[in-house]
């Protein structure tokens, strides 16, 4: 090889060039391969907004709303229950709800718009499963609390306002979604307040 | 026919192949019944690429048909069933033999030096058969399969940043959806069966060329001219093994092992067929009871476990009190694994010469994987969580330990000759 007229150079700068170009290309091909396993159009049109008829849930109550898929709990709070939610705050990860886990509007002690409505994703955030609600025999969970929600999945507790309690696998309190109430007895889902 | 086949040599390596990798190619004599779980595990992937081919002929794979098209499978189609079936149960009797492959090469040193690059692509291997199970285990669309996946799925969540982005990027939805359905069977179906049998290519490959271990863990390959012609094995081995060594105490992988791996496989198949046909659902734990209900977003199972061989890294998941940790925690205890060619700092590599301590360390390691394994699916409780504590610091431990004694540990002297 050694007496074959290379010229080093030029190889080594064809070399570059095309590795370059080539990379470039993979760079370039590879944004449809890994842009078509985002949402389709027609996924995100399925995330459009829910309404519910909240005029009829029973004080106490909890229906299950479908968002995105996802369930999404409204529940009705008694007023016992209200007044029960400041009594654990000792025991709760995060009693004041500073992590963004809900919008602004519904950053308050209730966790809400309406004081006597919680809404909030059914969803587990530490694995995603939906935590059952426990009315009224929720002590074999934590005692001295009446109701909560229990995740059967890994065990992970909620109080009342989706606040999750200390020493459980899930890290954040359950998410509020975007909501807002356009008349008396209709909830919105997935619109805030003064929005569309 | 000689001259057919001396057409064929001229244009090909055929029968060069042949001899290079079955008829001439030295195998240790003192294999065990350890050393035939590799055979078995491409005779089960032999099992899922056919069944597997056969069961797209049936299966939809869409949200909405996807549950209905497997009943159609085990109900209408003929023999359906049994295909199904053959599947299910390759599953587990893949991890089961999997498990027995790793833990042979883990007892005898089969990852320590020349053989980690081969430890790495069984690894490897291992790594994509769990994808693989994982997205096969979404396709019945049932509600196991749906909440097992969302469990898992969320776990990208605890990634900082990124982390909800990705994992609407890998379902493609909001939620589990279609969506996710259709690429995992895309995935199932044709990317991952062609990485595997690429792997098990290089696998093998690399097995022929540093050769196989044995149980006392020494070489049957001595330097050229070491050893007097009357002690090297009699049989003709192809040149490309005798160029370079002196080749003792070794027997031709065909007929001495195919021979014995057919009895392995005769056994196996008679066990895998007692389970196929009177316990397919192997109690539960080969196909979970929640399953046999369509998927259902809107209610989770009362208690979601993963399939078995999920079990160990579940349970090291769930014992971990935060979820990005516990994620970390999931995946360091496979990629121990990957490193454990030199977390052993130690040159004997069968236990048999090795410390009583390393003996004690792998019996601990093999109780608390076990011990992981079951728990992994059990209801979470604060007595399974105290012992999965347990498990994890003792799997962790192995790795932390091996590498402290390792490096000056008392074994003792490794026979020159393999002990029959």
């Amino acid at each position: 090889m050694s007496n074959v007229p290379v010229n080093n150079g030029r190889r080594r700068f064809l070399t570059a060039a095309t590795s370059v170009v080539g990379g470039a290309g993979v760079v370039g091909l590879a944004v449809p391969f890994i842009g078509s396993w985002n949402p389709s159009a027609r996924a995100k049109a399925a995330g459009a907004p829910v309404e519910v008829n909240v005029s009829k849930i029973e004080p106490g109550q909890l229906i299950r709303a479908e968002w995105r898929g996802k369930p999404v709990y409204v529940v009705r709070r008694t007023e016992d229950t209200l007044n029960s939610l400041a009594k654990h705050d000792d025991q709760l990860r995060d009693p004041k709800s500073e992590e963004a886990q809900q919008p602004e509007y519904a950053t308050n002690e209730y966790r809400s718009i309406k004081p006597e409505f919680l809404v909030a994703l059914g969803v587990c955030t530490h694995l995603g499963c939906a935590p059952t609600h426990h009315k009224g025999d929720f002590e074999q969970h934590v005692s001295g609390i009446k109701d909560g929600f229990f995740c059967p999945c890994h065990g992970s507790k909620f109080d009342m306002a989706g606040r999750v309690f200390q020493g459980v696998p899930a890290p954040l309190n359950l998410v509020v979604p975007d909501h807002s109430f356009p008349t008396d007895g209709t909830l919105l889902i997935g619109v805030a307040p003064g929005e569309a | 026919m000689n001259s057919f086949m001396a057409w064929i040599e001229q244009r090909l390596p055929f029968m060069d192949s042949m001899n290079k990798h079955a008829m001439q190619y030295p195998a240790p004599k003192n294999f065990n019944f350890w050393y035939v779980f590799g055979v078995l595990a491409s005779v089960i992937l032999v099992n899922q690429i056919v069944t597997g081919i056969w069961l797209t002929m049936n299966y939809e794979p869409s949200g909405e048909g996807a549950f209905a098209s497997v009943e159609y499978i085990m109900r209408d189609v003929d023999y359906g069933w049994l295909l199904r079936y053959m599947h299910s149960t390759g599953a587990s009797a893949f991890f089961i033999v999997i498990y027995l492959h790793m833990f042979r090469g883990v007892i005898y040193g089969s990852y320590q030096k020349p053989r980690e690059l081969l430890w790495i692509f069984g690894m490897l291997i291992y790594l994509v058969l769990m994808a693989e199970a994982f997205m096969g285990y979404l396709l019945p669309w049932g509600n196991m399969s749906y909440w097992g996946a969302q469990v898992i799925i969320s776990l990208f969540g605890a990634i900082p940043v990124i982390g909800e982005e990705l994992t609407i990027w890998i379902k493609g939805d909001y939620v589990i959806s279609g969506a996710t359905l259709n690429r995992f069977f895309a995935l199932h179906v044709v990317a991952l069966p062609l990485v595997l049998v690429v792997l098990v290519f290089l696998h093998i490959l690399a097995l022929h060329e540093v050769g196989s271990n044995n149980p006392d863990g020494n070489d049957i390959k001595k330097p050229k001219g070491s050893v007097p012609l009357e002690e090297q094995s009699k049989f003709e081995f192809h040149e490309q093994y005798t160029k370079k060594y002196d080749i003792v105490d070794a027997i031709p992988f065909h007929p001495y092992y195919t021979v014995k791996d057919l009895v392995a496989i005769v056994i196996f198949l008679i066990l895998f067929s007692w389970v196929m046909f009177f316990a397919p659902e192997g109690g539960g734990y080969f196909l979970e009871g929640p399953n046999f209900t369509p998927a259902n977003g809107l209610k989770t199972p009362e208690h979601i476990a993963p399939v078995w061989y999920f079990g160990p890294f579940y349970t090291v998941l769930r014992v971990i009190p935060d979820k990005l940790i516990g994620m970390i925690g999931m995946f360091a205890a496979i990629g121990m694994l990957f490193a454990l060619p030199w977390f052993d700092r130690g040159i004997v590599r069968s236990f048999r010469y090795r410390s009583k301590l390393h003996l004690f360390n792998l019996a601990q390691f093999a109780i608390c994987f076990i011990a992981l394994g079951v728990l992994g699916t059990m209801a979470a409780s604060e007595l399974a969580n105290l012992a999965g504590r347990i498990a994890t610091f003792g799997y962790f431990g192995f790795f932390v330990a091996l590498w402290i004694y390792s490096k000056d540990e008392k074994t003792k002297p490794v026979p020159e000759r393999v002990t029959g």
